[in-house]
């Protein structure tokens, strides 16, 4: 038997308690001043503080009770998502909404257990026609359509 | 009478063409995403939230509020067809819903949920309408450390009524805080946690915290899933009630629309709650309680009722306190103060237009989800008949374009996967994500109120105890917390979230 009897409450208590951490670390120069002239420093070092025990306390206990372990079962639809969000975000502007529109729906796709190739590209050709008309041209979004070394983008 | 001439001047504002217009697009598309399984409210509102940028506060508040219940509405429908709840107030809808849909009934346990929805959204806007100015003209009265009580007993309120461990709510509601107030302090212009990086002077947008908590982690968790669905949608015929079911449902509909009218207005309390305490009363009262799971009429009637009421009076401390009682109400402070509204009393005294327009539109909203709903039904099925691995990547694209046009900005799009990745975490940990999100927006509100308090008191911290309106809230608040240790309640309280997830 391992001494950690409540695996996911020790990991909470050491994720709080590390934000707390930090928030007390990164805003040790920040005045904090008195109560009654409160610097910028005062709310959020009191704020970390009463995190950083509830943390404590949230490992003490964890030891004392049971319960489930942490289920990961599969990491890939974490990191696919994911991943096609952050290179989205990355191609939106170099590359123009058509194509990044089309990245991010093929690359998301290939998450699902059920992922076809023909089905995502025809999808995502289609939705980057609906996005261009709606946002593009409907809502007038500041977003460069095409590639901007193609011209006439945004 | 005054109720009636405010009213007057509310439909008077809702009653214009641009804002008829509005409100039915967003119970339109509030209904379309919310029939999308998996998605709630508050991913909804979130991603459709940048529509309402370009228009007038009043048309885009009167947006926003039918988009909140087409999601409500919405996600009924899919709890019923599909046996998946849309958001988590339909959690109990699923149990007699499903079972409806599955004897042939799907038709009617329809009608029921619009049915009741619109008795029950017609008397909470009469509720609203009521109670709201006089909490509002007594909430002025308040004075900084009231509110900075108010928020205290406000926060671990909705704590305690929320499902899940206690002490990891109240953390998350403090991370919350803490996130809260990155960016400049207002009072010294100091850059808080900001590392150097521009684009957090203004603080992270909460619409890229909603998003990423909400919508992103429940992708990527149902994508680990992997589970089968079954969708009754070829026999979604016979809409009509027979009249003996009729004389069965009322009594439920009305004690729900009673029960969601109260509990909406508590903070943590809402839709969620409303429906499930719904739901266990009627199974209480009912002559044969063995026949709830297996497609009672009841066990629709009444949660639906009450979740519709609930959703609806939860507006009022938003609008009379400026305090979100829920996720959703946090969603609306955020987008009141993109439209420079400061939630809180002074809205109904400065804007009554903007006010009482929005309370008249919530009955607007509700008579077009009716005429939206039940004849268009064939539409919404045909909705649940996508594939989840066509649906997502869309969602997650709209997600994305919506956070971008938040400012024009690539930056919120990287943050919206960072705060994926930490909801993801969090739900692995078992820590809700709704407290962290109340706390957020509420952050800024309450470092002010406290450092005001404070320098009014000149530093003395007995000013929360001495006056004696901030002291009741404390005393509340402190009940409150003595009340869910004692083990008895802790056990109910337990399984209460036992059944409800069950």
């Amino acid at each position: 038997m391992s001494l950690i009897r409540n695996p996911k409450e020790f990991g909470s208590g050491c994720l709080f308690a590390g934000f707390g951490l930090a928030a007390i670390v990164i805003g040790a120069s920040y005045p904090v001043g008195t109560a009654a002239r409160m610097g910028p420093g005062y709310f959020p070092r009191g704020l970390g503080m009463i995190l950083v025990a509830l943390g404590a306390i949230l490992i003490i206990k964890s030891l004392r009770s049971k319960g489930a372990r942490i289920a990961i079962k599969d990491v890939r639809p974490l990191l696919i998502v994911l991943g096609s969000v952050v290179l989205f975000g990355l191609t939106v502007v170099p590359l123009g909404l058509v194509l990044s529109t089309i990245l991010l729906i093929v690359a998301a796709s290939t998450a699902s257990h059920e992922f076809r190739w023909k089905e995502a590209t025809i999808a995502s050709v289609l939705l980057a026609g609906f996005v261009v008309l709606a946002f593009g041209y409907g809502l007038k979004l500041q977003l460069p359509i095409l590639p901007p070394f193609l011209g006439n983008g945004g | 009478m005054d109720l009636l001439s405010n009213l007057g001047i509310g439909f008077a504002v809702a009653f214009t063409f641009q804002n008829l217009f509005y409100c039915f697009i967003g119970v339109l598309l509030g209904t379309l995403i919310g029939v999308l399984p998996g998605i709630g409210p508050v991913p909804t509102i979130a991603m459709l939230l940048p529509i309402t940028y370009a228009l007038p506060p009043v048309s885009a508040l009167i947006m926003l509020a039918g988009i909140y219940y087409g999601a409500q509405y919405g996600g009924s429908t899919t709890a019923i067809l599909v046996n998946l709840p849309g958001e988590s107030s339909s959690v109990v809808t699923c149990i007699d819903g499903y079972q409806m849909a599955r004897r042939g009934k799907a038709g009617k346990a329809l009608s029921v949920a619009a049915l009741g929805s619109f008795i029950a959204g017609t008397f909470a806007t009469i509720v609203v309408a009521a109670f709201a100015p006089p909490l509002a003209e007594f909430a002025l009265k308040f004075g900084p450390a009231e509110y900075f009580s108010l928020m205290v007993l406000g926060l671990l309120a909705a704590v305690v009524l929320a499902s899940g461990s206690l002490l990891k709510a109240i953390a998350m509601i403090v991370l919350g805080l803490l996130l809260g107030i990155i960016g400049t302090d207002v009072n010294s212009g100091l850059q808080r946690y900001t590392f150097g990086v521009p684009e957090l002077s203004d603080g992270i947008g909460f619409v890229v915290v909603a998003m990423g908590l909400f919508g992103f982690a429940e992708i990527i968790v149902n994508l680990e899933h992997r589970e089968h669905r079954e969708v009754f949608t070829d026999n979604v015929t016979g809409l009509l009630l027979k009249w003996s079911e009729f004389k069965e449902a009322l009594p439920a509909i009305l004690r729900g629309t009673g029960i969601g009218s109260v509990l909406g207005i508590l903070p943590g309390g809402g839709a969620m709650l409303s429906a499930f305490a719904a739901y266990t009363l009627e199974k209480k009262i009912a002559k044969d309680p063995s026949r709830f799971g297996k497609g009672a009429i009841q066990g629709v009637a009444g949660p639906e009722s009450a979740n519709n009421a609930g959703a609806q009076t939860s507006f009022i401390p938003l609008l009379t306190l400026g305090i979100p009682p829920n996720a959703v109400m946090a969603l609306m402070v955020g987008a009141m103060t993109i439209h420079s509204i400061q939630p809180g009393p002074q809205v109904m005294t400065s804007n009554p237009q903007l006010f009482w327009g929005l309370i008249a539109s919530m009955w607007i909203g509700n008579v077009m989800l009716v005429i939206l709903n039940l004849p268009m039904i064939g539409i919404w099925v045909k909705l649940l008949k996508v594939p989840y691995r066509l649906l997502y990547p869309a969602i997650l694209l709209f997600c994305c374009i919506g956070v971008y046009s938040l400012q024009n900005n690539v930056f919120d799009v990287l943050m919206t996967a960072v705060f994926g990745m930490i909801g993801w975490v969090f739900v692995k940990l078992e820590c809700e994500p709704a407290p962290l999100l109340l706390g957020f927006i509420l952050g800024p509100l309450m470092e002010e109120n406290l450092r005001r308090a404070l320098l009014l008191s000149r530093g003395d911290p007995t000013v929360f105890f001495t006056r004696p309106l901030s002291l009741g809230m404390l005393i509340a608040a402190g009940l409150l917390l003595l009340i869910i240790v004692l083990p008895a309640v802790r056990k109910t309280r337990e399984e209460a979230f036992h059944e409800e997830a069950a």
